[in-house]
C-alpha cells in the first residue's frame, strides 16, 4: 500500500505521520502543496498537523485552495482513501470535503495533552481495530478543535453513525463530544487528536498506532 | 477603486473571543454590556470596473466560511 503526506508551509506533523505510516508497514511519499498532482499509484493521502500557511485568514483556509488540495479533492472523488489530523482536519473541513467548521477551543486556550477518547463507530478501514464504544488515550494539540456543524448537519452525521471519535472528558467545546467524523463514503477521516502521536511506546502509548495498522491491513487486501 | 469586507461569525455560532472580551469590559467597570461579537475587515485595492458580484464570489470562496461565517460587501 502506498501513501502520500502533503507537507505545506507551517506543517509540522508531517514526517511524525510519515513515520507511524512507515512503521505500519506502508510506502510513504512525501508531496509539497504546490504539486498539481499525486504519485500515481496513491492508496491514501494524508493530511498532516501543524499550521499550514502560519493559520492565517482561518486555520486550513489557505492550504485548503492550494494546486494539491485540488488533486486531493480527485482523489477522494475517485473513492480514495484520506485522513486528516488536526490541522489535516481543518484542511478537510474548509475544502468541503469533509462537513462543520472547528471553531475556536470554547475556554480559548492551547490545549496539549493526551485525553481519553470514545470510538465511536468501528465501520472504518480507520476505526475497525478497535472495538465500537472502546476507550483509547490519544495527545491533542490545538487552539482551534471546537467542532461545530449545522443541527441538521449533526444530526445526520449521527444518523448516518459517520461519528468515528468522542471526547471523554470534551475539553474544548465540540459540539456532540465530536473528535472526528467521516465522510458519507466512510473513506476520509478527519480528527484533531494525534493518532500519530502516540504510536511508538518510548511516546507516551501506542493506542494510535492500531489506526495506522488497521487501515493498512484493511488495504492492502483490498 | 477599494471594497471592504466584514466577515462575522453568524448568529447562533458561539464567539468565546466575544465573550472574553465582553467580560473584561465588565470587569473594568463598563456596565451594561450584554453581548461582544468580534469579526475581521478586509480591505481589498481593486482594479477600477470590479463589480460587487466578483468580491462577493470572492468571499463564497476564500475570504468566507460560511458554514460558521456571515460577510457583508462595501464598495468604497
Amino acid at each position: 500500500m502506498k501513501a502520500a503526506v502533503l507537507v505545506f508551509p507551517g506543517s509540522n506533523c508531517d514526517r511524525d505521520l510519515a513515520v507511524a505510516l512507515r512503521e505500519a508497514g506502508c510506502d510513504v511519499e512525501m508531496v509539497w502543496h504546490k504539486q498539481t498532482e499525486l504519485p500515481s499509484g496513491v492508496d491514501m493521502v494524508g493530511v498532516p498537523g501543524g499550521f499550514s500557511f502560519g493559520d492565517y485568514l482561518r486555520c486550513g483556509a489557505i492550504a485548503a485552495r492550494s494546486p494539491i488540495v485540488k488533486a486531493l479533492r480527485s482523489h477522494v472523488d475517485r473513492g480514495g482513501y484520506a485522513i486528516g489530523i488536526c490541522n489535516g482536519f481543518q484542511v478537510l473541513t474548509e475544502s468541503g470535503m469533509l462537513p462543520g467548521a472547528l471553531l475556536r477551543n470554547a475556554g480559548l486556550k492551547y490545549i496539549c495533552k493526551s485525553v481519553p477518547l470514545h470510538v465511536a463507530t468501528s465501520d472504518s478501514v480507520f476505526t475497525c481495530g478497535y472495538e465500537s464504544g472502546s476507550q483509547i488515550t490519544v495527545p491533542i494539540a490545538h487552539h482551534d478543535g471546537n467542532y461545530t456543524a449545522a443541527p441538521d448537519t449533526l444530526a445526520q452525521l449521527v444518523a448516518e453513525d459517520r461519528v468515528a471519535f468522542t471526547y471523554g472528558d470534551n475539553p474544548n467545546g465540540s459540539d456532540k463530544d465530536i473528535a472526528g467524523v467521516l465522510s458519507q463514503n466512510r473513506r476520509v477521516l478527519g480528527m484533531m487528536p494525534h493518532p500519530e502521536r502516540a504510536s511508538d511506546s518510548a511516546h507516551g502509548g501506542t493506542d494510535g498506532a492500531r489506526l495506522f495498522a488497521n487501515l493498512i491491513t484493511e488495504l492492502s487486501v483490498a | 477603486m477599494k471594497a471592504q469586507v466584514h466577515v462575522m461569525l453568524k448568529n447562533g455560532v458561539l464567539d468565546p473571543q466575544g465573550e472574553a472580551v465582553r467580560h473584561a469590559l465588565g470587569a473594568m467597570g463598563f456596565d451594561g454590556v450584554s453581548g461582544v461579537r468580534q469579526g475581521k475587515v478586509l480591505e481589498l485595492d481593486l482594479a477600477d470596473g470590479t463589480t460587487e458580484d466578483t468580491v462577493r464570489e470572492m468571499c463564497e470562496k476564500l475570504l468566507a466560511n460560511t458554514v460558521i461565517e456571515s460577510y457583508r460587501v462595501d464598495l468604497l
